[in-house]
Protein backbone atom coordinates (compact mmCIF):
# COMPACT_ATOMS: atom_id res chain seq x y z
CA UNK A 1 0.00 0.00 0.00
CA UNK A 2 1.30 3.47 -0.83
CA UNK A 3 1.88 6.08 1.87
CA UNK A 4 -0.86 8.09 0.23
CA UNK A 5 -3.37 5.29 0.76
CA UNK A 6 -2.06 4.78 4.26
CA UNK A 7 -2.65 8.42 5.13
CA UNK A 8 -6.22 8.37 3.90
CA UNK A 9 -6.87 5.06 5.53
CA UNK A 10 -5.86 6.65 8.82
CA UNK A 11 -8.04 9.70 8.23
CA UNK A 12 -11.05 7.51 7.50
CA UNK A 13 -10.42 5.31 10.51
CA UNK A 14 -10.00 8.37 12.71
CA UNK A 15 -13.39 9.69 11.60
CA UNK A 16 -14.92 6.25 12.06
CA UNK A 17 -13.58 5.83 15.58
CA UNK A 18 -14.02 9.47 16.63
CA UNK A 19 -16.94 10.73 14.58
CA UNK A 20 -17.38 14.52 14.41
CA UNK A 21 -20.86 15.88 14.79
CA UNK A 22 -21.96 12.71 16.51
CA UNK A 23 -25.34 12.81 18.18
CA UNK A 24 -28.68 14.16 17.05
CA UNK A 25 -29.85 17.70 17.76
CA UNK A 26 -32.95 18.41 19.79
CA UNK A 27 -35.53 20.68 18.18
CA UNK A 28 -33.89 20.28 14.78
CA UNK A 29 -35.06 22.29 11.78
CA UNK A 30 -34.32 19.48 9.35
CA UNK A 31 -34.14 15.74 9.91
CA UNK A 32 -33.96 12.58 7.76
CA UNK A 33 -32.95 8.95 7.96
CA UNK A 34 -31.51 6.63 5.35
CA UNK A 35 -30.47 3.02 4.93
CA UNK A 36 -28.56 0.92 2.49
CA UNK A 37 -30.51 -2.33 2.84
CA UNK A 38 -27.85 -4.27 0.94
CA UNK A 39 -25.26 -3.89 3.67
CA UNK A 40 -27.32 -2.64 6.59
CA UNK A 41 -25.74 0.81 6.80
CA UNK A 42 -27.94 3.35 8.58
CA UNK A 43 -27.58 7.11 8.99
CA UNK A 44 -29.83 9.67 10.68
CA UNK A 45 -28.99 13.38 10.37
CA UNK A 46 -30.47 16.44 12.04
CA UNK A 47 -29.72 20.07 11.28
CA UNK A 48 -30.34 23.37 13.06
CA UNK A 49 -30.28 26.60 11.08
CA UNK A 50 -28.98 29.95 12.28
CA UNK A 51 -31.08 33.06 12.84
CA UNK A 52 -31.20 33.66 9.08
CA UNK A 53 -33.02 30.33 8.72
CA UNK A 54 -30.52 29.39 6.04
CA UNK A 55 -27.06 28.87 7.51
CA UNK A 56 -26.31 25.39 8.85
CA UNK A 57 -25.37 26.25 12.38
CA UNK A 58 -25.36 22.79 13.83
CA UNK A 59 -25.44 19.35 12.24
CA UNK A 60 -25.40 16.01 14.01
CA UNK A 61 -25.73 12.38 13.02
CA UNK A 62 -26.14 8.90 14.37
CA UNK A 63 -25.65 5.72 12.47
CA UNK A 64 -24.14 2.31 12.19
CA UNK A 65 -22.50 0.41 9.40
CA UNK A 66 -19.20 0.18 7.62
CA UNK A 67 -16.31 2.56 8.22
CA UNK A 68 -16.79 4.31 4.88
CA UNK A 69 -20.45 5.15 5.48
CA UNK A 70 -19.86 6.41 9.00
CA UNK A 71 -16.57 8.21 8.34
CA UNK A 72 -17.99 9.88 5.23
CA UNK A 73 -20.93 11.18 7.25
CA UNK A 74 -18.57 12.45 9.93
CA UNK A 75 -16.51 14.26 7.28
CA UNK A 76 -19.71 15.61 5.80
CA UNK A 77 -20.70 17.32 9.03
CA UNK A 78 -17.37 19.18 9.02
CA UNK A 79 -17.76 20.01 5.37
CA UNK A 80 -21.20 21.62 5.61
CA UNK A 81 -21.16 23.40 8.95
CA UNK A 82 -21.53 27.14 8.48
CA UNK A 83 -22.62 26.84 4.85
CA UNK A 84 -25.94 27.82 3.32
CA UNK A 85 -28.63 25.13 3.23
CA UNK A 86 -29.45 25.90 -0.40
CA UNK A 87 -25.81 25.47 -1.37
CA UNK A 88 -25.45 22.18 0.52
CA UNK A 89 -28.69 20.88 -0.96
CA UNK A 90 -26.93 21.19 -4.33
CA UNK A 91 -23.51 20.06 -3.10
CA UNK A 92 -21.83 17.88 -5.74
CA UNK A 93 -20.89 14.47 -4.39
CA UNK A 94 -17.36 14.99 -5.75
CA UNK A 95 -16.67 17.48 -3.00
CA UNK A 96 -17.25 14.80 -0.39
CA UNK A 97 -15.47 12.09 -2.39
CA UNK A 98 -12.39 14.35 -2.65
CA UNK A 99 -12.49 14.62 1.10
CA UNK A 100 -12.64 10.80 1.47
CA UNK A 101 -9.73 10.58 -0.92
CA UNK A 102 -9.46 6.84 -1.61
CA UNK A 103 -10.78 5.23 -4.79
CA UNK A 104 -14.13 3.53 -4.24
CA UNK A 105 -15.79 0.73 -6.16
CA UNK A 106 -19.45 1.33 -7.14
CA UNK A 107 -20.65 -0.73 -4.17
CA UNK A 108 -18.59 1.29 -1.73
CA UNK A 109 -19.60 4.54 -3.42
CA UNK A 110 -23.13 3.90 -2.18
CA UNK A 111 -21.74 3.58 1.34
CA UNK A 112 -19.84 6.84 0.94
CA UNK A 113 -22.78 8.91 -0.29
CA UNK A 114 -25.44 7.57 2.09
CA UNK A 115 -24.94 10.40 4.58
CA UNK A 116 -24.89 13.06 1.88
CA UNK A 117 -28.12 11.68 0.46
CA UNK A 118 -29.74 11.78 3.90
CA UNK A 119 -28.60 15.36 4.43
CA UNK A 120 -29.94 16.43 1.04
CA UNK A 121 -33.28 14.79 1.77
CA UNK A 122 -33.41 16.57 5.15
CA UNK A 123 -32.55 19.99 3.71
CA UNK A 124 -34.80 19.77 0.68
CA UNK A 125 -37.66 18.51 2.79
CA UNK A 126 -37.35 21.34 5.27
CA UNK A 127 -37.31 23.85 2.41
CA UNK A 128 -40.10 22.13 0.51
CA UNK A 129 -37.86 21.65 -2.52
CA UNK A 130 -37.48 18.39 -4.49
CA UNK A 131 -34.39 16.18 -4.27
CA UNK A 132 -32.13 17.02 -7.25
CA UNK A 133 -32.75 14.84 -10.30
CA UNK A 134 -29.18 13.50 -10.25
CA UNK A 135 -29.77 12.07 -6.80
CA UNK A 136 -32.72 9.93 -7.69
CA UNK A 137 -30.47 7.87 -9.94
CA UNK A 138 -27.42 8.07 -7.68
CA UNK A 139 -29.21 6.94 -4.62
CA UNK A 140 -30.86 3.96 -6.28
CA UNK A 141 -30.92 1.17 -3.73
CA UNK A 142 -30.70 3.56 -0.81
CA UNK A 143 -33.82 4.24 1.22
CA UNK A 144 -34.66 7.58 2.78
CA UNK A 145 -37.32 8.30 5.40
CA UNK B 1 -3.36 -31.54 -15.94
CA UNK B 2 -2.63 -33.57 -12.85
CA UNK B 3 -4.67 -36.73 -12.96
CA UNK B 4 -3.83 -39.41 -10.50
CA UNK B 5 -5.22 -42.82 -9.75
CA UNK B 6 -4.90 -42.12 -6.04
CA UNK B 7 -7.16 -39.09 -6.40
CA UNK B 8 -4.85 -36.78 -4.51
CA UNK B 9 -4.76 -33.26 -5.83
CA UNK B 10 -1.50 -31.85 -7.11
CA UNK B 11 -2.61 -28.28 -6.58
CA UNK B 12 0.70 -26.71 -7.67
CA UNK B 13 0.44 -28.39 -11.05
CA UNK B 14 -3.24 -27.58 -11.43
CA UNK B 15 -2.53 -23.93 -10.74
CA UNK B 16 -0.32 -23.77 -13.79
CA UNK B 17 -3.57 -24.11 -15.78
CA UNK B 18 -4.88 -20.83 -14.37
CA UNK B 19 -3.15 -17.77 -15.79
CA UNK B 20 -4.73 -15.53 -13.18
CA UNK B 21 -2.25 -16.88 -10.63
CA UNK B 22 0.71 -15.74 -12.76
CA UNK B 23 -0.09 -12.15 -11.90
CA UNK B 24 1.89 -11.25 -8.79
CA UNK B 25 1.45 -8.31 -6.43
CA UNK B 26 4.42 -7.89 -4.09
CA UNK B 27 5.56 -11.33 -5.21
CA UNK B 28 2.28 -13.07 -4.37
CA UNK B 29 -0.65 -14.19 -6.52
CA UNK B 30 -4.19 -13.32 -5.53
CA UNK B 31 -5.52 -15.46 -2.69
CA UNK B 32 -8.79 -16.02 -4.54
CA UNK B 33 -11.30 -17.08 -1.89
CA UNK B 34 -14.51 -16.34 -3.78
CA UNK B 35 -15.03 -19.48 -5.81
CA UNK B 36 -18.54 -19.98 -4.40
CA UNK B 37 -19.37 -16.82 -6.29
CA UNK B 38 -17.58 -17.78 -9.48
CA UNK B 39 -14.51 -19.85 -10.28
CA UNK B 40 -11.39 -18.98 -12.25
CA UNK B 41 -11.02 -20.62 -15.68
CA UNK B 42 -8.29 -23.05 -16.73
CA UNK B 43 -6.63 -22.51 -20.10
CA UNK B 44 -7.97 -25.91 -21.26
CA UNK B 45 -11.47 -24.41 -21.25
CA UNK B 46 -10.38 -21.09 -22.76
CA UNK B 47 -8.27 -22.75 -25.48
CA UNK B 48 -11.07 -25.14 -26.38
CA UNK B 49 -13.56 -22.31 -26.70
CA UNK B 50 -11.20 -20.33 -28.89
CA UNK B 51 -10.57 -23.39 -31.04
CA UNK B 52 -14.32 -23.96 -31.28
CA UNK B 53 -14.94 -20.38 -32.33
CA UNK B 54 -12.15 -20.53 -34.90
CA UNK B 55 -12.93 -23.88 -36.48
CA UNK B 56 -16.38 -25.14 -35.52
CA UNK B 57 -18.60 -22.15 -35.09
CA UNK B 58 -21.96 -21.53 -36.70
CA UNK B 59 -25.50 -21.51 -35.41
CA UNK B 60 -26.75 -24.86 -34.16
CA UNK B 61 -29.52 -27.20 -35.37
CA UNK B 62 -30.20 -25.30 -38.57
CA UNK B 63 -27.47 -25.32 -41.17
CA UNK B 64 -26.83 -28.23 -43.52
CA UNK B 65 -23.25 -27.16 -44.05
CA UNK B 66 -20.19 -28.60 -42.34
CA UNK B 67 -19.52 -25.79 -39.89
CA UNK B 68 -23.05 -25.91 -38.55
CA UNK B 69 -22.81 -29.68 -38.21
CA UNK B 70 -19.61 -29.28 -36.20
CA UNK B 71 -21.17 -26.61 -34.00
CA UNK B 72 -24.27 -28.74 -33.41
CA UNK B 73 -22.16 -31.75 -32.64
CA UNK B 74 -20.04 -29.77 -30.14
CA UNK B 75 -23.16 -28.35 -28.52
CA UNK B 76 -24.90 -31.73 -28.26
CA UNK B 77 -21.75 -33.46 -26.99
CA UNK B 78 -21.73 -30.90 -24.18
CA UNK B 79 -25.32 -31.87 -23.36
CA UNK B 80 -24.25 -35.50 -23.12
CA UNK B 81 -21.40 -34.51 -20.78
CA UNK B 82 -23.84 -32.68 -18.52
CA UNK B 83 -26.12 -35.73 -18.53
CA UNK B 84 -23.32 -38.09 -17.60
CA UNK B 85 -22.00 -35.70 -14.95
CA UNK B 86 -25.25 -35.87 -12.97
CA UNK B 87 -26.18 -39.41 -14.06
CA UNK B 88 -29.43 -38.33 -15.69
CA UNK B 89 -31.31 -41.11 -17.49
CA UNK B 90 -31.56 -39.28 -20.81
CA UNK B 91 -29.99 -36.27 -22.49
CA UNK B 92 -33.46 -35.24 -23.67
CA UNK B 93 -34.02 -34.30 -20.05
CA UNK B 94 -31.07 -31.89 -20.02
CA UNK B 95 -31.91 -28.31 -20.93
CA UNK B 96 -29.33 -25.59 -21.44
CA UNK B 97 -30.31 -22.36 -19.75
CA UNK B 98 -28.62 -19.03 -19.20
CA UNK B 99 -27.81 -19.86 -15.58
CA UNK B 100 -28.95 -21.95 -12.61
CA UNK B 101 -31.19 -18.99 -11.76
CA UNK B 102 -32.92 -19.18 -15.13
CA UNK B 103 -33.32 -22.94 -14.73
CA UNK B 104 -35.09 -22.42 -11.38
CA UNK B 105 -37.26 -19.67 -12.86
CA UNK B 106 -38.18 -22.02 -15.69
CA UNK B 107 -39.55 -24.56 -13.20
CA UNK B 108 -41.31 -21.96 -11.06
CA UNK B 109 -43.04 -20.42 -14.08
CA UNK B 110 -43.62 -23.34 -16.42
CA UNK B 111 -44.52 -25.90 -13.74
CA UNK B 112 -45.69 -23.59 -10.97
CA UNK B 113 -48.21 -21.44 -12.83
CA UNK B 114 -50.09 -24.50 -14.08
CA UNK B 115 -49.89 -26.65 -10.98
CA UNK B 116 -50.26 -24.34 -7.99
CA UNK B 117 -53.32 -22.74 -6.48
CA UNK B 118 -55.10 -21.91 -3.22
CA UNK B 119 -54.74 -24.68 -0.64
CA UNK B 120 -51.35 -25.70 -2.02
CA UNK B 121 -48.10 -25.17 -0.15
CA UNK B 122 -44.69 -24.35 -1.59
CA UNK B 123 -41.94 -25.30 0.85
CA UNK B 124 -38.51 -23.71 0.66
CA UNK B 125 -35.85 -23.34 3.36
CA UNK B 126 -34.53 -20.55 5.52
CA UNK B 127 -31.04 -20.91 4.01
CA UNK B 128 -32.13 -20.83 0.38
CA UNK B 129 -30.34 -18.63 -2.15
CA UNK B 130 -32.69 -15.98 -3.54
CA UNK B 131 -32.61 -17.82 -6.88
CA UNK B 132 -34.56 -20.72 -5.38
CA UNK B 133 -36.56 -18.51 -3.03
CA UNK B 134 -37.84 -15.42 -4.83
CA UNK B 135 -39.27 -17.22 -7.92
CA UNK B 136 -41.28 -19.53 -5.64
CA UNK B 137 -42.41 -16.69 -3.40
CA UNK B 138 -43.54 -14.79 -6.49
CA UNK B 139 -45.32 -17.70 -8.17
CA UNK B 140 -46.95 -18.76 -4.89
CA UNK B 141 -48.36 -15.26 -4.50
CA UNK B 142 -49.57 -15.20 -8.11
CA UNK B 143 -51.31 -18.55 -7.80
CA UNK B 144 -52.65 -18.13 -4.26
CA UNK B 145 -50.52 -20.95 -2.88
CA UNK B 146 -49.00 -20.71 0.58
CA UNK B 147 -45.28 -20.04 0.79
CA UNK B 148 -43.69 -21.79 3.77
CA UNK B 149 -40.16 -22.46 4.92
CA UNK B 150 -38.21 -25.13 6.75
CA UNK B 151 -36.37 -23.34 9.56
CA UNK B 152 -32.75 -23.93 10.45
CA UNK B 153 -31.18 -24.48 13.84
CA UNK B 154 -28.35 -22.37 15.28
CA UNK B 155 -25.75 -24.44 13.43
CA UNK B 156 -27.41 -23.86 10.07
CA UNK B 157 -28.94 -27.33 9.77
CA UNK B 158 -32.48 -27.78 8.44
CA UNK B 159 -34.95 -28.62 11.19
CA UNK B 160 -36.74 -31.57 9.65
CA UNK B 161 -39.01 -31.98 12.67
CA UNK B 162 -40.91 -29.00 11.26
CA UNK B 163 -42.05 -31.07 8.27
CA UNK B 164 -45.19 -32.51 9.90
CA UNK B 165 -46.46 -29.07 10.77
CA UNK B 166 -45.77 -27.89 7.20
CA UNK B 167 -47.70 -30.86 5.80
CA UNK B 168 -50.69 -29.95 7.96
CA UNK B 169 -51.01 -26.56 6.27
CA UNK B 170 -52.36 -27.90 2.98
CA UNK B 171 -51.29 -29.81 -0.09
CA UNK B 172 -47.53 -29.60 -0.28
CA UNK B 173 -46.82 -29.35 -4.01
CA UNK B 174 -43.23 -28.16 -4.19
CA UNK B 175 -40.19 -28.67 -1.99
CA UNK B 176 -37.22 -26.59 -3.10
CA UNK B 177 -33.81 -26.75 -1.47
CA UNK B 178 -30.17 -26.20 -2.27
CA UNK B 179 -28.00 -29.28 -1.96
CA UNK B 180 -25.29 -27.07 -0.47
CA UNK B 181 -25.89 -23.69 1.14
CA UNK B 182 -23.96 -20.95 -0.67
CA UNK B 183 -23.53 -18.97 2.55
CA UNK B 184 -22.89 -21.62 5.20
CA UNK B 185 -21.71 -24.54 3.09
CA UNK B 186 -24.22 -26.82 4.86
CA UNK B 187 -24.76 -30.09 3.00
CA UNK B 188 -28.51 -30.50 3.08
CA UNK B 189 -30.42 -33.81 3.41
CA UNK B 190 -31.95 -33.61 -0.05
CA UNK B 191 -32.58 -37.37 -0.35
CA UNK B 192 -34.72 -37.30 2.78
CA UNK B 193 -36.55 -34.20 1.62
CA UNK B 194 -37.19 -35.78 -1.79
CA UNK B 195 -38.69 -38.84 -0.10
CA UNK B 196 -40.89 -36.64 2.10
CA UNK B 197 -41.88 -34.48 -0.88
CA UNK B 198 -43.01 -37.53 -2.82
CA UNK B 199 -45.01 -38.81 0.16
CA UNK B 200 -46.85 -35.47 0.02
CA UNK B 201 -47.35 -35.72 -3.72
CA UNK B 202 -44.95 -32.82 -4.24
CA UNK B 203 -42.09 -32.29 -6.66
CA UNK B 204 -38.54 -31.94 -5.34
CA UNK B 205 -36.51 -29.11 -6.84
CA UNK B 206 -32.78 -29.08 -6.14
CA UNK B 207 -30.49 -26.09 -6.59
CA UNK B 208 -27.13 -27.78 -7.07
CA UNK B 209 -25.18 -24.64 -8.02
CA UNK B 210 -22.90 -24.97 -4.97
CA UNK B 211 -22.81 -28.75 -4.98
CA UNK B 212 -22.18 -29.81 -8.57
CA UNK B 213 -18.67 -28.29 -8.84
CA UNK B 214 -17.53 -29.92 -5.60
CA UNK B 215 -19.21 -33.31 -5.13
CA UNK B 216 -20.41 -36.15 -7.31
CA UNK B 217 -24.09 -35.76 -8.16
CA UNK B 218 -26.47 -38.52 -9.11
CA UNK B 219 -29.99 -37.25 -9.77
CA UNK B 220 -31.36 -40.78 -9.64
CA UNK B 221 -29.83 -41.45 -6.23
CA UNK B 222 -31.01 -38.07 -4.92
CA UNK B 223 -34.53 -38.95 -6.01
CA UNK B 224 -35.31 -35.39 -7.02
CA UNK B 225 -37.48 -34.21 -9.91
CA UNK B 226 -35.54 -31.16 -11.05
CA UNK B 227 -31.94 -30.13 -10.55
CA UNK B 228 -30.20 -26.93 -11.63
CA UNK B 229 -26.55 -25.93 -11.76
CA UNK B 230 -24.31 -23.56 -13.66
CA UNK B 231 -21.09 -23.66 -15.64
CA UNK B 232 -19.30 -20.64 -14.21
CA UNK B 233 -18.98 -22.11 -10.72
CA UNK B 234 -17.38 -25.20 -12.25
CA UNK B 235 -14.41 -23.72 -14.14
CA UNK B 236 -16.60 -23.08 -17.18
CA UNK B 237 -17.74 -19.86 -18.86
CA UNK B 238 -20.56 -17.72 -17.49
CA UNK B 239 -23.81 -17.37 -19.42
CA UNK B 240 -24.80 -21.02 -19.44
CA UNK B 241 -26.42 -23.34 -16.95
CA UNK B 242 -28.27 -26.62 -17.02
CA UNK B 243 -31.62 -27.87 -15.88
CA UNK B 244 -32.36 -31.54 -15.51
CA UNK B 245 -35.98 -32.59 -15.12
CA UNK B 246 -37.94 -35.82 -15.24
CA UNK B 247 -39.17 -36.38 -18.75
CA UNK B 248 -42.84 -36.85 -17.86
CA UNK B 249 -42.86 -33.56 -15.95
CA UNK B 250 -41.03 -31.66 -18.69
CA UNK B 251 -43.33 -33.09 -21.34
CA UNK B 252 -46.44 -32.02 -19.45
CA UNK B 253 -45.12 -28.49 -18.92
CA UNK B 254 -45.79 -25.58 -21.25
CA UNK B 255 -42.76 -23.78 -22.67
CA UNK B 256 -41.05 -21.00 -20.73
CA UNK B 257 -39.46 -18.82 -23.41
CA UNK B 258 -41.06 -18.75 -26.83
CA UNK B 259 -39.62 -18.07 -30.25
CA UNK B 260 -37.31 -19.83 -32.64
CA UNK B 261 -35.97 -23.36 -32.15
CA UNK B 262 -38.61 -24.33 -29.57
CA UNK B 263 -41.40 -24.83 -32.14
CA UNK B 264 -42.48 -27.76 -34.30
CA UNK B 265 -44.68 -25.75 -36.60
CA UNK B 266 -46.05 -22.25 -36.62
CA UNK B 267 -49.19 -21.12 -38.43
CA UNK B 268 -51.10 -17.88 -38.26
CA UNK B 269 -53.58 -19.37 -35.82
CA UNK B 270 -51.51 -21.80 -33.74
CA UNK B 271 -48.09 -23.11 -32.86
CA UNK B 272 -46.98 -26.53 -31.70
CA UNK B 273 -43.93 -27.20 -29.58
CA UNK B 274 -40.72 -28.95 -30.44
CA UNK B 275 -39.70 -32.13 -28.63
CA UNK B 276 -37.51 -32.20 -25.53
CA UNK B 277 -35.16 -30.59 -24.78
CA UNK B 278 -35.62 -28.02 -27.56
CA UNK B 279 -39.08 -27.04 -26.34
CA UNK B 280 -37.29 -25.18 -23.56
CA UNK B 281 -34.45 -23.73 -25.62
CA UNK B 282 -35.93 -20.80 -27.50
CA UNK B 283 -33.55 -18.62 -29.48
CA UNK B 284 -29.89 -19.08 -30.29
CA UNK B 285 -28.31 -20.56 -27.17
CA UNK B 286 -24.91 -19.72 -25.69
CA UNK B 287 -23.26 -22.13 -28.12
CA UNK B 288 -19.57 -21.80 -27.40
CA UNK B 289 -20.32 -21.37 -23.71
CA UNK B 290 -22.25 -24.64 -23.64
CA UNK B 291 -19.33 -26.24 -25.43
CA UNK B 292 -16.95 -24.73 -22.85
CA UNK B 293 -19.24 -26.00 -20.07
CA UNK B 294 -18.67 -29.52 -21.43
CA UNK B 295 -14.91 -29.00 -21.49
CA UNK B 296 -15.03 -27.70 -17.92
CA UNK B 297 -16.92 -30.84 -16.88
CA UNK B 298 -14.15 -32.91 -18.49
CA UNK B 299 -11.54 -30.88 -16.65
CA UNK B 300 -13.17 -31.17 -13.23
CA UNK B 301 -13.96 -34.86 -13.78
CA UNK B 302 -10.35 -35.57 -14.73
CA UNK B 303 -9.12 -33.84 -11.60
CA UNK B 304 -11.61 -35.99 -9.73
CA UNK B 305 -14.53 -34.93 -7.58
CA UNK B 306 -13.46 -37.11 -4.66
CA UNK B 307 -10.05 -35.50 -4.66
CA UNK B 308 -11.60 -32.04 -4.90
CA UNK B 309 -13.94 -32.81 -2.01
CA UNK B 310 -11.07 -34.06 0.16
CA UNK B 311 -8.87 -31.10 -0.72
CA UNK B 312 -11.59 -28.58 0.10
CA UNK B 313 -12.34 -30.38 3.33
CA UNK B 314 -8.71 -30.02 4.41
CA UNK B 315 -8.82 -26.33 3.57
CA UNK B 316 -12.07 -25.73 5.42
CA UNK B 317 -10.73 -27.53 8.50
CA UNK B 318 -7.61 -25.38 8.36
CA UNK B 319 -9.66 -22.22 7.92
CA UNK B 320 -12.02 -23.01 10.78
CA UNK B 321 -9.07 -23.88 13.04
CA UNK B 322 -7.14 -20.72 12.16
CA UNK B 323 -10.18 -18.46 12.49
CA UNK B 324 -11.19 -20.05 15.80
CA UNK B 325 -7.81 -18.98 17.20
CA UNK B 326 -8.59 -15.31 16.54
CA UNK B 327 -10.64 -13.71 19.33
CA UNK B 328 -13.73 -11.85 18.16
CA UNK B 329 -14.32 -13.97 15.07
CA UNK B 330 -17.58 -15.82 14.94
CA UNK B 331 -17.99 -18.57 12.36
CA UNK B 332 -21.50 -19.30 11.13
CA UNK B 333 -22.79 -22.72 10.16
CA UNK B 334 -22.11 -26.36 10.92
CA UNK B 335 -18.86 -28.18 11.77
CA UNK B 336 -16.38 -28.87 8.97
CA UNK B 337 -17.60 -32.41 8.28
CA UNK B 338 -21.11 -31.12 7.58
CA UNK B 339 -20.08 -28.48 5.06
CA UNK B 340 -18.22 -27.97 1.80
CA UNK B 341 -15.38 -25.49 1.31
CA UNK B 342 -17.30 -22.42 2.46
CA UNK B 343 -16.74 -20.40 5.64
CA UNK B 344 -18.90 -17.41 6.55
CA UNK B 345 -17.91 -15.38 9.55
CA UNK B 346 -18.05 -12.01 11.26
CA UNK B 347 -15.30 -9.99 12.82
CA UNK B 348 -16.80 -8.44 15.91
CA UNK B 349 -16.94 -4.66 15.61
CA UNK B 350 -15.97 -4.49 11.93
CA UNK B 351 -18.42 -4.35 9.04
CA UNK B 352 -17.88 -7.12 6.44
CA UNK B 353 -17.31 -4.50 3.73
CA UNK B 354 -14.42 -3.10 5.73
CA UNK B 355 -13.07 -6.60 6.35
CA UNK B 356 -13.12 -7.34 2.62
CA UNK B 357 -11.59 -3.97 1.75
CA UNK B 358 -8.63 -4.43 4.08
CA UNK B 359 -8.16 -8.04 2.94
CA UNK B 360 -8.12 -6.71 -0.62
CA UNK B 361 -5.20 -4.48 0.30
CA UNK B 362 -3.43 -7.76 1.14
CA UNK B 363 -4.54 -9.21 -2.22
CA UNK B 364 -6.94 -11.62 -0.50
CA UNK B 365 -10.27 -11.76 -2.36
CA UNK B 366 -13.30 -12.61 -0.23
CA UNK B 367 -17.01 -11.90 -0.51
CA UNK B 368 -18.78 -9.51 1.84
CA UNK B 369 -22.52 -9.07 1.81
CA UNK B 370 -25.73 -11.01 2.25
CA UNK B 371 -24.76 -13.55 -0.44
CA UNK B 372 -28.30 -13.44 -1.88
CA UNK B 373 -29.59 -15.04 1.32
CA UNK B 374 -31.30 -12.21 3.16
CA UNK B 375 -33.75 -14.44 5.08
CA UNK B 376 -30.73 -16.38 6.35
CA UNK B 377 -28.99 -13.13 7.36
CA UNK B 378 -32.11 -12.20 9.33
CA UNK B 379 -32.03 -15.60 11.03
CA UNK B 380 -28.34 -15.13 11.90
CA UNK B 381 -29.08 -11.63 13.16
CA UNK B 382 -26.60 -9.86 10.86
CA UNK B 383 -26.92 -7.60 7.83
CA UNK B 384 -24.00 -9.26 6.08
CA UNK B 385 -21.14 -11.69 6.58
CA UNK B 386 -17.67 -12.15 5.17
CA UNK B 387 -17.30 -15.40 3.23
CA UNK B 388 -14.25 -17.34 2.12
CA UNK B 389 -14.75 -20.24 -0.30
CA UNK B 390 -12.34 -22.71 -1.85
CA UNK B 391 -11.86 -24.71 -5.00
CA UNK B 392 -9.44 -27.13 -6.57
CA UNK B 393 -6.78 -24.42 -7.06
CA UNK B 394 -6.93 -23.05 -3.50
CA UNK B 395 -3.81 -23.34 -1.37
CA UNK B 396 -3.31 -23.80 2.37
CA UNK B 397 -1.29 -20.57 2.13
CA UNK B 398 -4.42 -18.79 0.92
CA UNK B 399 -6.07 -19.77 4.19
CA UNK B 400 -3.05 -18.55 6.14
CA UNK B 401 -3.09 -15.24 4.27
CA UNK B 402 -6.78 -14.91 5.13
CA UNK B 403 -6.05 -15.49 8.83
CA UNK B 404 -3.07 -13.11 8.81
CA UNK B 405 -5.16 -10.53 6.97
CA UNK B 406 -7.88 -10.81 9.60
CA UNK B 407 -5.32 -10.05 12.29
CA UNK B 408 -4.49 -6.89 10.33
CA UNK B 409 -8.19 -6.04 10.13
CA UNK B 410 -8.44 -6.30 13.89
CA UNK B 411 -5.29 -4.27 14.40
CA UNK B 412 -6.47 -1.56 11.98
CA UNK B 413 -9.82 -1.22 13.71
CA UNK B 414 -8.41 -1.68 17.17
CA UNK B 415 -10.80 -4.50 18.04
Amino acid sequence: MSEFDQLYREVILDHYKNPRGHGLIEHADAHAEGQNPLCGDEVTISVRFGADGETIEEVGFEGRGCAISQAATSMLTELVKGRKASEVAELPKEELLDEIGIPLTPIRLKCAILGLGVLKVALNRSKGTPLPEEWRGLSEGLQFD
Amino acid sequence: MAVKESQVLDVRRLRADFAVFDELVNGLPVAYLDSASSTQKPRQVLDAMREFYEHSYANVHRGVYTLSERATSGFECAREKVRAYINAPSNREVIFTRSATEALNLIAYAWGLDNLGPGDVVVITELEHHANFVPWQFIAKRTGAEFAHIPIDDLGELQLDALDELASRGNVKVVANNLVSNTLGTINPVERLAEWAHQQGAIMVVDAAQAAPHRAIDVQALGCDFLAFSSHKLCGPSGVGALWGRRELLEAMPPFNLGGEMIRSVALDRTSWNELPYKFEAGTPAIAEAYGFGVAIDYVSAVGLEAIERHEHELVVRAMDRLAEIPGIRIFGPPADRRTGIVSFEVEGVHPHDVAQILNWENVAVRAGHHCTQPLMTRLGVAATTRASFYLYSLPEDVDRLADGLLKVKETFGV
